[in-house]
């Protein structure tokens, strides 16, 4: 009995954190949606640490317009699917994947010159901890109890199991 | 199926939740961007493009190196012909901290042109020239005097960066031959010089060029865009620096270990400078004495005199003070090693908001020293704004401004924040600068696009003057702004040694003389 209770204040916490992180990534998604001079150009061009020369290739002229579609795309995509309880896992892995790359642009190894940062950091910043987060996310799904996922949930429940 | 209220709830909960980031998202984006071209609008400022040049077409056009020290390297190089040490040195520095100098050497477009002569008193360099750019059908061929290689008829054209006092007799020379000339700054070393240079170009139908290659700088057409639409209103007063604060700053360049007697012709190297025994030291670092160099106001003011005079156009100051002295690095040199200039422009104006008549006049201000490496930022100061010139320009509107009091009063502008950030790296302009751009401006992301190719701006100058030779057209600094900087680089010289105003007579076209003076005994004299 305490179990599921527990259990379900856990899942409570974690469609809470789900729908933060969408937040953030679906309004970061949106302001770059509408603004037509963003780009990541500067972002990568002053990239550091041991994956400097990939963030750097990717400020070819010739790329550097996909690569900045991309990454608004995914970050739209990430918010949506997280705060809609839908396709999640994927959210989550693709998120994981935006932030990891965020991370390495501008690591914050204590050999490097910290550029440009509001706090201090010593191989861990808040770049890695929503990644963390969103590894969580991605083993612990919560659409079936908060979200589109509820629905088709209950959906196939009906089916099953016969009314009282 | 039926939907209770749970159902929603628990189903579609998350919609109204994305709905409002939407439309936060939007509304915040659109109001910014409204805010953004309102400023825009207002400032009506076009981030200039790079003007396109016809192709250098024909034969190639043959090329002598006269002088091939730490600048004719560079030159060279610009032009496409860089030595295997440094190609050597480059690939080992790609390889260890990621310089891409060498992707952006190759990656350079490749001029029309052959590198058929050199001229260097310095055997080793001259050799150098000849080992690293002969090619299989061609050999650089070796010129013991200037006068040689011009006359052979086997240069088309001639590029000058020797020691500031060959500068002169060297381009005059060449235009004079009819072979076209690319001195490098300062274009001249003495007062009655720069008058025969200047009439030597304009009665030869070869072209001179003067090497201040910054005016090729992206941001600099821009920055003047900025000024001829009044965004800063009335500019009162410029400040421009040099911080240093290394030997090779101060010019105590490495001395060559080959260096002797044997292997430098002395005598070629003096020209009209006091016959002294051979002596390395003032051969390698010849711009600690006024026999050769001018120290800070020909060395370095000139290059920022010449920045300004790009983007305003203000010509030769009427009057010049200056001061300084010997205070950093007492070691024999005889220029000072700290310099405070000021020049002034009283009947120039950059334009007015304010009642016709209430503003006229601005002052040039130069603060030099070799002692100290804080780095303190060219700014120009108008009424209605301030701006920040560099590789990128940063615009900040005046607390005071009579142009923008509604926008300030309204709160769309504040004086702390920038209302124009232009930064040709990112491609892109920037109103009301965040603090994020305000970072990427700061760290100098310095680069010139021509076409989606990073670009050096000498190779940009280089190029515009090979191109006017076979094309024609107009070259960016030419003997007008060469005299303008010529001029007043010496003035300042006039000013600091003769601790007296110094004064410029536009209509008769002199420095006002002083009785009993003779400028140019002062200029190359120790003291
Ligand atoms: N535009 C720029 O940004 C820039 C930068 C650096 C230097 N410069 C200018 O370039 C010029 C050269 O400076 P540098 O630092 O290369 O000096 P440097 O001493 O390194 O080189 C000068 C070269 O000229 C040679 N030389 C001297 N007298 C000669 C003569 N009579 N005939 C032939 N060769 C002779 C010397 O042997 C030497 O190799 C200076 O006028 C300097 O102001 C311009």
């Amino acid at each position: 009995m305490t179990g599921t209770l527990q259990k379900e204040s856990l899942t409570k916490s974690l469609v809470f954190l789900r729908i933060l992180i969408g937040w953030h990534f679906l309004y970061e998604g949106v302001i770059k949606l509408f603004n037509p001079d963003w780009t990541a150009f500067g972002y990568l061009a002053t990239a550091q640490g041991p994956f400097d020369w990939l963030f750097i290739s990717l400020t070819n002229e010739s790329i550097i317009g996909w690569v900045d579609t991309l990454n608004m795309i995914t970050l739209i995509f990430v918010g949506i699917t997280l705060i809609l309880g839908m396709y999640e896992k994927l959210g989550a892995l693709a998120g994981m994947v935006l932030l990891g790359m965020y991370y390495f642009a501008h690591p914050p190894f204590p050999w490097l010159e910290q550029l440009n940062v509001e706090g201090s950091y010593w191989f861990v910043n808040k770049n890695l901890i929503e990644l963390a987060a969103l590894w969580v996310l991605y083993q612990y799904p919560t659409g079936s109890y908060f979200g589109l996922g509820y629905l088709k949930h209950q959906k196939t429940n009906t089916a099953k199991t016969p009314q009282l | 199926m039926k939907w209770t209220r749970r159902d929603v709830l628990k189903g579609l909960g998350g919609l109204p939740i994305l709905g409002s980031i939407w439309w936060a998202g939007t509304a915040n984006a659109l109001v910014k961007s409204k805010d953004r071209s309102e400023i825009l609008e207002q400032l009506k400022i076009q981030p200039s493009l790079p003007s396109a040049l016809p192709e250098i077409g024909g034969s190639p056009i043959r090329l002598g190196i006269i002088g091939f020290g730490i600048r004719g390297e560079q030159l060279c190089r610009a032009l496409g012909f860089a030595t295997q040490d440094w190609l050597d040195e480059m690939k080992l520095e790609e390889e260890t901290t990621g310089n891409t100098q060498l992707k952006e050497f190759l990656d350079q477009e490749k001029l029309n042109i052959q590198m058929t002569a050199v001229c260097d008193v310095f055997d080793v360099r001259a050799e150098h020239v000849i080992a690293s750019f002969s090619t299989p059908e061609h050999t650089v061929k070796r010129f013991t005097t200037y006068q040689e290689m011009i006359q052979s008829g086997e240069v088309d054209a001639v590029i000058i960066a020797t020691p500031d006092h060959w500068h002169a007799p060297m381009a005059i020379e060449a235009l004079n031959n009819n072979v076209h000339a690319y001195v490098e700054k300062p274009m001249t070393h003495t007062i009655e010089e720069t008058y025969q240079l200047r009439d030597a170009a304009e009665n030869s139908e070869a072209l001179l060029m003067v090497g201040h290659q910054h005016r090729q700088t992206l941001s600099f057409k821009t920055a003047n865009d900025i000024v001829k639409k009044g965004v800063l209103g009335h500019v009162s007063i410029i400040q421009t620096f040099t911080n240093r604060n290394d030997d090779n700053g101060a010019w105590n360049y490495d001395i060559h270990e080959k260096a002797n007697e044997q292997t430098i012709d002395w005598d070629l190297f003096l020209g009209s400078a006091p016959k002294i025994p051979f002596n390395k030291n003032h051969f390698f670092r010849w711009r600690k004495w006024w026999a050769y160099g001018s120290g800070l106001s020909g060395d370095l003011l000139t290059h920022d005199y010449d920045r300004l005079n790009c983007v305003l156009g203000m010509g030769i100051p009427t009057s010049v003070t200056a001061s300084g002295g010997i205070y950093t690095h007492n070691d024999g040199r005889n220029v000072p090693d700290v310099l405070q200039v000021n020049m002034e422009f009283p009947d120039f104006s950059t334009g007015s908001s304010q009642p016709k008549g209430k503003e006229k006049g601005m002052a040039f201000t130069y603060s030099a020293t070799l002692g100290n490496g804080f780095s303190r930022p060219t700014i120009l100061m108008g009424h209605d704004g301030s701006m920040e010139l560099g590789n990128n320009l940063t615009v900040w509107p005046d607390n005071g401004s009579t142009k923008y009091a509604a926008m300030i009063e309204e709160g769309k502008m504040k004086p702390n924040v920038p209302i124009y950030h232009y930064n040709p790296g990112a491609n892109m302009p920037d109103a009301v600068s965040s603090a994020t751009s305000q970072y990427f401006a700061d760290k100098g992301l310095m680069w010139t696009y021509i076409d989606g190719v990073r670009v050096n701006s000498t190779y940009l100058h280089l190029r515009e003057w090979l191109s006017c030779i076979r094309n024609g057209g107009t070259l960016s600094c030419g003997i007008n702004e060469g005299f303008d900087e010529a001029i007043s680089a010496h003035m300042t010289g006039l000013a600091y040694k003769l601790g007296r105003r110094i004064e410029w007579d536009q209509e008769q076209q002199l420095i006002v003389p002083i009785e009993g003076v003779n400028f140019d005994e002062v200029l190359l004299s120790s003291t």
